[in-house]
């Protein structure tokens, strides 16, 4: 039964390469893609059950004994975010399928959505460091080539540098690899912990946990965001939406994963860097979102506040701030998906991009609107929705450390959140209208049910806390215990 | 060896992180191969040159070589090719739609 961890990578491979055969059927390949991700969905859900009765579970590929072979490792944190990245893309899927355009599907959008989830799936379970590489080139080459889909000219401008940002990345990712595996001999994440631990985290490893640091920050858009807000503004809004929602959340977990289990000896360093360049990347993520004009500038620097919130719970290291990053990362995932498929659709409604152009949305789509008003309270953590937890926990375990300064950059920002996306609310959703009935485009179904839905999930999300609890201490208290892992990989069979 | 090696593996870096540091955007791509190939000799050599004999037991004594370096390597390689060839096809369709391969003119909007 341990089988079951590793079908949310091998399904989306698989239906990804039957798809690719399919090619001129678009409608199949519609039906057949959703069903996939509502079937990862529901895998998760089981396993996650099964966690929470069992314990952690392993899968040894081919029989090997850790530390010796390759392994999957489902513990409730990563099949959190599993769940929760399978039913955000399911739900991006329905957009696409009304904004994506024909001409999209039939040069392999669905098998390449498929792909860019196996490998976002495979970083989120794998318990094998090489692998996680292995899986981050998996899900980069499929952003790579939703990123270029289509074939714009801006598209084109801006990807060739997310491309060759994330290729350095990824060779940097190798040298810290290369430089770990000369130091302790193993690249099992629990055999590294354990032997980190036996010799100490002396200055070595600490260098090397530094580069591991740069490498996760470039993908996850900590302080080394430069290259996230053009190139998350370029894409197809379905597109777009699954890279807010999913992309930066691998880098997070990958950080979170390494510093909470390998390199947690020297929370001098680590724990204040990473306090540091959090506290940096909100600061100057607040100032991108009130700078710009440009609905999905805004939008895209709203991601970068998000990765400095996150990560404020990791610096701070306590067992409740980091339930609340978990938390967060959640919210994040539903509220930032859903942020930017009403930034597209608000775009592809009026055809303008600055906020200055559109004005009076809700006269002539109310629905659509009142989503956009759910989602700014939802982002800037008002009760009951489902960015207040989180922001509480966070808040609550920087208290107990004493880590006022970052707490109080963690609450402005939140202010700064509400401020940017009242300004596009503000000027485009109220105000006079400037479409007239005749030239009004009518609100696709497909558009505005994939945001409803969303809007259901952040809802939900706030009002079931107390159900999630559960899942969501557990998470933490792996993360924050490392040996609880650690037993569970490297304490034989089960 | 292992020095020789290492210092070969410095000159690469060199070579690539001046490549990379160049506006002209072929010159970043062929950069960025140099520099995955000074990673995978790095691999290597962080293994241990060869120092044993092949790891198959009852086949060979002990010492035995590590062999998961080239395992790695076989996967990075395979992984660099891949990369290197979408952009350079991707480097390929941006000159010929926007006209330039100067990262400078690649830009953006001037009032943005």
């Amino acid at each position: 039964m341990n089988n079951l961890i590793v079908l949310p990578l091998i399904i989306p491979i698989m239906v990804g390469i039957i798809l690719v055969f399919l090619r001129p059927y678009v409608k199949l390949q519609r039906a057949i893609s959703l069903i996939t991700m509502i079937g990862i969905a529901v895998v998760s859900i089981f396993t996650l059950n099964r966690i929470q009765t069992d314990g952690i579970i392993r899968l040894d590929f081919a029989g090997w004994q850790p530390p010796f072979g390759i392994l999957f490792v489902a513990d409730s944190f990563a099949m959190l975010l599993v769940l929760t990245a399978s039913i955000v893309t399911a739900i991006c899927l329905i957009h696409a399928f009304s904004s994506i355009g024909e001409r999209h599907e039939k040069m392999y959008f669905y098998p390449f959505v498929l792909f860019l989830v196996a490998g976002v799936n495979g970083s989120f379970l794998t318990g094998d460091l090489f692998n996680l590489f292995v899986c981050f080139e998996v899900m980069l080459l499929a952003s790579y080539v939703l990123i270029t889909l289509g074939g714009t000219k801006p598209q084109l401008r801006e990807s060739i540098k997310y491309v060759v940002i994330n290729i350095l990345a990824s060779w940097f990712f190798l040298v810290a690899l290369a430089y770990l595996y000369g130091t302790v001999g193993t690249l099992n994440m629990a055999h590294i912990s354990e032997r980190v631990a036996e010799a100490g985290q002396g200055p070595l490893l600490t260098t090397i946990s530094i580069l591991f640091l740069i490498v996760f920050s470039l993908k996850a858009g900590l302080l080394l965001f430069f290259w996230l807000p053009g190139s998350y503004s370029v894409p197809p809004t379905a597109v777009a939406a699954l890279f807010g929602a999913l992309l930066t959340k691998v880098g997070i977990y990958a950080l979170f994963r390494t510093f909470t289990l390998i390199f947690y000896h020297d929370p001098l360093i680590s724990q204040t860097l990473i306090g540091i360049m959090a506290g940096i990347t909100l600061i100057v993520g607040c100032i991108g979102a009130i700078a710009f004009k440009d609905v999905r500038l805004i939008v895209s620097y709203n991601v970068v506040i998000a990765v400095g919130f996150i990560l404020i719970g990791l610096a701070v290291g306590t067992e409740t701030s980091i339930a609340g990053s978990i938390y967060y990362i959640i919210h994040d995932m539903i509220a930032k998906a859903m942020l930017f498929l009403l930034a597209g659709t608000m775009i592809y409604l009026t055809g303008k991009s600055k906020i200055d152009e559109m004005s009076g949305l809700i006269r002539n789509y109310p629905l659509f609107g009142w989503m956009f008003f759910l989602v700014t309270c939802s982002l800037a953590g008002i009760p009951p929705l489902s960015g207040f937890v989180g922001k509480i926990l966070v808040g609550q375990g920087a208290i107990e450390s004493g880590s006022y300064v970052l707490l109080t950059l963690a609450f402005l920002s939140s202010i700064v959140v509400l401020y940017s996306l009242l300004r596009i609310f503000l000027n485009t959703i109220f105000g006079e209208t400037i479409i007239s009935l005749e030239d009004e485009k009518p609100m696709k179904m497909g558009m505005i049910i994939p945001i409803v839905l969303l809007g259901i999930a952040t809802i939900s999300l706030g009002l079931g806390a107390e159900f999630l609890s559960g899942y969501v201490a557990d998470a933490a208290h792996t993360l924050s215990n490392p040996s609880v892992y650690i037993d569970a990989v490297m304490g034989g069979d089960k | 060896m292992e020095t020789l090696i290492i210092m070969l593996i410095g000159i690469l870096v060199a070579v690539a992180t001046y490549l990379i540091l160049s506006r002209n955007i072929i010159r970043i791509i062929l950069g960025t191969a140099v520099f995955s190939h000074a990673v995978h000799l790095l691999i290597l050599t962080m293994g241990g040159l060869k120092q044993g004999n092949v790891p198959l037991l009852k086949e060979a004594d002990a010492p035995y070589a590590d062999a998961l370096p080239q395992a790695l390597i076989l996967t990075a390689i395979v992984i660099s090719f891949a990369v290197t060839a979408f952009i350079l096809v991707l480097a390929y369709r941006t000159y010929q739609d926007v006209g330039t391969e100067d990262l400078d003119e690649l830009r953006g909007a001037k009032n943005e």
